[in-house]
């Protein structure tokens, strides 16, 4: 019998605690199967930040650190900036971690041009501590902390991190992507390779933000919630490579 | 190698680097700033590497990140700075991570001023960050002990896998004074096999983390960090005792201040007054031994300090009462002078208490 589909040596035999429908778990597949690809299992450090995918260290089948909330950049910097330059450090943070009490140490990792790999999930909300509104919640969008939804006077306008950070001279490669349909996932995968490949060339700070879904805190079904991010969150976050400049930073 | 003459905040630089630290994530703040200067420029000369960090908070993660994959590594600041790395500490003790962090005191509370104190004695030996955890505590008083602490605190951090602290004040970091660096061998240190480092296909990956999501868990870890804390009080206890055999009042004191303290007994002692000093060189673990054996012996104990009182506590934990004690500080970085710290040990004995 031929086989068609195996589990890739980059995760764990773990079982994930992630909720149904979460794509967290594929998420962390293309990232694992990545890194297996590449043959970089063995020189990989990953940083696992706060929020659901604390236990990310649990999945991923390679040396894993785990750091406070929002400063995985910070310590992805220190891990990346004290080792031999073979070795892949990236880091795996939320919206939450990332884009609020993250955001200093995301845009100066990005200013530095530190050579490390951000994945940057996306679901507009803070899941692990119960469904409370993100910088990126959407307009309108009913969270914990924002029950009669969120509002440009009360609550401010939600970020697009990759926008911003592509402003940055120091970023390289920063691309949006998502999830919610197979060629989607299909192109996600080809964009996270992209930014592995980034590290790898030496060519500096890259980052792939992927929306996500997250059917408990939204009160969808894993269905709608895919639905969710096609009619709500992409019209917003568009999708696309933002920057570019890999060619520049050859030999730098 | 002969003396050279050189500033205090320097010679903790150039202490690191002998003690094989070659890695330093700095942010400026008066009065610790020549040390973050200092480690950008001699850094490179020695295929080491500096970085200037966003914030204290992003520096100490860096450092966090850097004694996870398994190297020596440094991070400076001064009160208010500090404060922002306590965050950053608590995660070093419970992820069980090497690393110095060295405070250069500054006035306090809030911003303060940029003039030398000792008022974060409560933060940095009572844990300082959340949980249940302490941090070692170095305070050298002179600029040649800063030479000798500065590679004590690298050896208790690896042995103990824990973050440790070389405490000084604005004083001790900004005076200059002749100093010399004797040992410049190379060192070979344990190969730390816990570091996330990349596998390298030997063995399953590792793990650096602080959580634990079962109570129980948890508890066998924290267990475990009160076990360490045990021997570490049980081994690296430092104090130095000066004219303590006669004494009839002792006069405690650390850092810079008991440099003041010894000239103020050394004059009390011409004048015929059995004054002794005890200086605490690890404020934790703190000599409480040491000063409880004495306080069954003299009239009375006298601590000086350039805060309100705070290691006084330490002490009066440590005497449970057998002899008064007193105490005498100035705060807001006043500097006492020899001469109204003479004063308050000619009280002693008379039964006055500051």
């Amino acid at each position: 019998m031929k086989t068609v589909f195996e589990r890739t040596e980059g995760l764990k035999d773990n079982e994930t605690h992630y909720c149904p429908g979460c794509t967290h778990g594929i998420i962390h597949r293309l990232v694992a199967e990545t890194l297996e690809e590449l043959g970089a299992l063995e020189r990989t450090v990953g940083v696992a930040s706060v929020g659901c995918s604390v236990l990310a260290y649990d999945y991923f089948n390679c040396d894993m650190t785990q750091a406070a909330h929002g400063r995985a950049p910070a310590v992805a910097t220190g891990i990346k900036r004290v080792l031999p330059d073979d070795r892949l450090v990236f880091t795996y943070q939320g919206d939450g971690d990332l884009a609020s009490i993250g955001m200093g140490e995301i845009v100066h990792s990005a200013a530095r041009s530190e050579n490390i790999t951000v994945i940057f999930v996306n679901n507009a909300i803070y899941g692990m501590t119960g469904g409370q509104m993100a910088p990126t919640s959407l307009i309108g969008q009913k969270t914990a902390t924002s029950p009669g939804g969120r509002t440009p006077r009360a609550q401010g306008l939600p970020i697009r991190v990759s926008e911003m950070l592509a402003t940055l001279d120091g970023s390289t490669y920063i691309e949006r992507v998502s999830t919610h349909n197979v060629p989607h996932i299909i192109k996600a995968k080809k964009a996270i390779r992209k930014a592995f490949e980034t590290q790898e060339k030496q060519q500096g700070f890259s980052l792939i933000e992927v929306l996500s879904t997250c059917p408990t805190n939204w009160g969808l079904t894993p269905e709608e919630s895919l639905d969710w991010v096609r009619d709500e969150m992409i019209p917003y976050y568009p999708l696309g490579i933002y920057k570019d400049i890999r060619k520049e930073r050859e030999g730098v | 190698m002969g003396k050279v003459l050189m500033k205090g905040n320097e010679v903790i630089g150039e202490a690191a680097i002998h003690a094989g630290c070659v890695y330093f994530f700095g942010y400026p703040i008066t009065p610790q700033s020549e040390l973050v200067a200092y480690m950008a420029k001699r850094l490179p000369e020695v295929n080491g590497l500096f970085l200037q960090a966003e914030s204290e908070v992003a520096a100490i993660n860096m450092v966090y990140g850097a004694a996870s994959a398994g190297v020596r590594v440094m991070t400076s600041s001064s009160s208010p700075g500090f404060s922002l790395k306590q965050e950053g500490i608590s995660y070093l003790a419970g992820a069980e991570l090497p690393a110095v962090i060295v405070n250069i005191g500054r006035g306090g509370p809030g911003l303060g001023n940029i003039q030398p104190a000792q008022s974060d004695y409560f933060q940095v030996t009572k844990g300082g960050g959340h949980g249940d955890y302490y941090t070692p505590v170095l305070a050298p008083s002179t600029l040649q002990e800063i030479i000798e602490l500065t590679s004590e605190a690298f050896r208790i951090a690896d042995d103990y896998r824990t973050p440790v602290i070389l405490l000084g004040d604005g004083m001790l970091g900004q005076m200059m004074e002749p100093v010399e660096f004797r040992d410049i061998k190379e060192k070979e240190f344990k190969e730390k096999e816990w570091a996330t480092s990349g596998t390298e296909g030997d063995g399953p990956p590792r793990v650096i983390t602080s959580l634990d999501l079962s109570d129980i868990k948890l508890e066998e870890r924290n267990n475990r960090l009160q076990e360490k804390y045990s021997k570490i009080k049980k081994q690296e206890i430092k104090v130095e005792s000066l004219y303590t055999e006669d004494a009839e009042h002792i006069v405690i004191a650390y850092g810079t201040v008991a440099r003041m303290v010894q000239s103020a007994i050394e004059k009390a002692r011409e004048e015929g007054m059995k004054i002794g000093l005890i200086r605490p060189v690890t404020l934790w673990p703190f000599p409480s031994e040491v000063i409880s054996r004495i306080s069954e012996d003299v009239k009375g104990i006298l601590a000086v300090e350039m805060s309100a009182g705070q290691m006084v506590e330490d002490v009066r934990l440590a005497v449970e009462g057998k002899t008064p004690v007193s105490f005498y500080g100035r705060t807001g970085g006043v500097i006492p002078s020899v001469e109204e710290i003479y004063e308050a040990i000619k009280k002693l004995g008379k039964g006055v208490t500051a």
